[in-house]
């Protein structure tokens, strides 16, 4: 089961991921074994005061795709069952009477092609209709952090929330805490798991995998501390919102065009 | 239509082994109470259940970790809590709080049966006897003085252990009502909800388990004990009826965002749960029960009795229903606020099972009856005090 798992990811996946993805970016993606070639940076623990993460997303370009989810997959070789996912894509549709509708088939990773979810929406007014990409907010007050009863759940100094798959008790009570859904136990290992924003690429100077596949860049990825950064750019340019501000997480994912009733 | 869920949600969390953590550990608290009744308030008419209420509460601590140890998904780490607890967790607190309290009862029940065990020791012969020698740790000393120095002892840990009492059961609530992520859960009611709802569970096992006692080793019941549990049972449950409609009227009135969702999985995932088994039965008609019991005469006792029985069942069952509806129905709508399911489905087999779980719960059952075998609380049963006892104190 386990071999059958890793194996299906890693060449079933691997294959995948060259068919879906642009040109030139299997490289980057391929170079991610930390055994084959020495750390670019060095001792990178100094490197981590250096950086301040931030993720923005763009809810008016985000076509729904999958693209992200398949790759996020992929590369952190996830289980291919889509209720143990690191990132989904949500498509709101919201009607003239007000009735908002929300799917996520599958988490979105083949698109939105789903007859059941779509009859519904035959003969009805459609007011607005939209994709919201999820991932881990990497809280600057993480609940996760806060409840994990042995430390596990800990923050980096560049402000990501890892999890240390060899002290996790498989409680789940950071599964519980989070209120965003971005966690859930590793059904191989039985701990608990959640997206890096690919912690292990971005530790070499590279994009998360999610990042480097949107065909239309609605997932921007960059650094705080750079003035020139992407996300920099995305705070001073647009308005934008984070999710469920009033439980106090104080989330790291930016939403340019967030829509109220988006939890 | 379950409407929308995150992908993340598809799985239940918290199974059934997780229901019955907090209802184990509210038995222990309740049981241990109504002990704290006679030994600090000195209500005479509980002395025959008040040394089976430490057994009882001894039986299902003892068992209170296991089911939390078996739902892990590495149990093998468990212990981890202990050597490296993260002190910002909710949840880190509880091996050590259990640890503290088990330690407390477990001195506080040697202390109360040490001269029955010092008095075996020294009759009993064949291989109890070295039981028995061993659990008199050495000490044989029974003199009047020795027992009146343990009975204030016990007097003072009595007094210790109620606020540890509270303290077990209410941590237990704020695991719950902490996590701000479930609007079902977060709520400062919880820990006094949790806290109140233990001891009517408490009082109410504790008197099935002495009425299954008395019927089984034929021995009269003594039914103004009975009488007086049952309003005891019944002053606590006024008050957790009262906090729970405190509850969902604040729920119902303030009609937050989360309000929509919720009372669409009260009114159709949890009717039965809810409304059925913790609402109606479990609070309605166990405090029915126990008020007609007050109306029966003198002379029909034991039907009084038998009322108070049918009541104390009803509140084993409500209490359990409960549990369930807080941690069970804390994930039956989705966080998204936009779904709302019932269709779970529960393994028979299984760490998680409906058998691992039936099995965890009569554990402390059997225990509690053999520790009443090997040390009988019973009045009746209780052995001639050793001659150096029988002499009245100058």
């Amino acid at each position: 089961m386990k071999l059958s798992r890793r194996k299906f990811l890693t060449l079933g996946g691997g294959a995948l991921i060259l068919v879906l993805i642009p040109k030139g970016i299997e490289t980057s993606l391929a170079g991610t074994a930390p055994e084959t070639a020495p750390s670019p940076i060095g001792d990178w623990t100094k490197e981590w005061e250096k950086h301040y993460w931030g993720f923005a997303v763009d809810t008016t370009k985000c076509i729904g795709c999958g693209r992200c989810v398949v790759a996020c997959k992929v590369e952190n070789r996830l289980p291919p069952e889509p209720e143990f996912t690191r990132t989904w894509v949500e498509r709101y549709v919201i009607l003239e009477d007000g009735e908002v509708l929300v799917d996520s088939p599958e988490a979105g990773m083949h698109g939105f092609k789903d007859e059941v979810a779509n009859a519904r929406l035959r003969g009805r007014e459609i007011r607005r209709s939209f994709f919201v990409p999820k991932l881990c907010n990497q809280c600057d007050d993480p609940p996760c952090v806060q409840v994990c009863p042995v430390a596990a759940t800990h923050r980096t100094a560049d402000g990501v929330v890892l999890v240390d798959r060899k002290r996790c008790i498989g409680c789940r009570y950071c599964i519980q805490a989070c209120p965003y859904g971005a966690r859930y136990l590793d059904p191989e290992e039985r701990v608990a798991d959640k997206c890096t924003w690919c912690y292990h690429r971005i530790a070499q100077g590279m994009k998360p995998a999610c990042v480097e596949v949107c065909p239309v860049g609605a997932r921007i990825f960059g650094d705080f501390k750079d003035p020139e950064s992407p996300v920099r750019q995305v705070l001073r340019k647009f308005s934008v919102g984070v999710l469920k501000p009033d439980l106090g997480t104080k989330p790291k994912v930016y939403y340019i065009g967030l829509q109220s009733g988006v939890r | 239509m379950p409407g929308f869920f995150y992908p993340n949600e598809a799985e239940l969390q918290w199974g059934l082994l997780i229901v019955l953590y907090p209802y184990i550990t509210g038995l222990v608290a309740g049981a241990f109470i109504v002990s704290a009744l006679y030994h600090l308030l000195k209500i005479e008419a509980l002395r025959p259940v008040s040394r089976l209420a430490l057994l009882t509460a001894l039986g299902f601590l003892l068992v209170a970790p296991l089911p939390l140890l078996a739902h892990l998904g590495r149990p093998e780490r468990g212990f981890e809590i202990f050597w490296t607890p993260n002190l910002s967790s909710a949840m880190a607190g509880f091996g050590y709080i259990w640890l503290l309290y088990l330690l407390l009862v477990t001195i506080e029940t040697w202390l109360v049966f040490r001269p029955d065990i010092v008095h075996y020791a020294q009759t009993r012969r064949g291989w109890l006897n070295p039981i028995y020698r061993l659990l008199t740790l050495g000490s044989h000393d029974v003199s009047p003085a020795t027992l009146e120095k343990e009975k204030r002892l016990v007097t003072t840990l009595s007094a210790i252990g109620v606020p540890s009492a509270f303290l077990l059961h209410g941590y237990v609530g704020f695991i719950f009502g902490a996590i701000k992520a479930n609007p079902w859960w977060s709520t400062p009611l919880m820990p006094i909800i949790f806290l109140v709802s233990a001891i009517v569970s408490g009082i109410a096992l504790l008197m099935v388990i002495y009425l299954a006692q008395m019927k089984l080793q034929r021995m009269p019941v003594d039914h103004l004990c009975l009488r007086s549990l049952g309003n005891w049972l019944l002053a606590f449950l006024l008050a957790d009826a009262a906090l729970t409609f405190l509850e969902m009227l604040s729920f119902a009135y303030e009609q937050e965002e989360s309000w929509e969702i919720i009372s669409q999985m009260i009114n159709r995932s949890l009717a039965l749960q809810y409304g059925g088994f913790q609402l109606l039965l479990g609070l309605f008609l166990s405090v029915v029960w126990l008020w007609t019991a007050n109306t029966v005469r003198a002379e029909n006792a034991p039907r009084g009795t038998l009322f108070r029985a049918v009541a104390a069942l009803l509140v084993l069952g409500g209490v359990f229903a409960m549990r369930w509806n807080v941690v069970i129905g804390g994930q039956l709508f989705s966080r998204s606020l936009y779904g709302v399911r019932s269709d779970l489905i529960f393994p028979v087999l299984g760490q998680d099972g409906i058998v691992t779980a039936l099995l965890i719960l009569a554990l402390p059952v059997v225990l509690v009856f053999l520790m009443t075998a090997i040390v009988p609380p019973w009045e009746e049963q209780r052995p001639a005090p050793v001659p150096e006892a029988e002499s009245p104190r100058s």
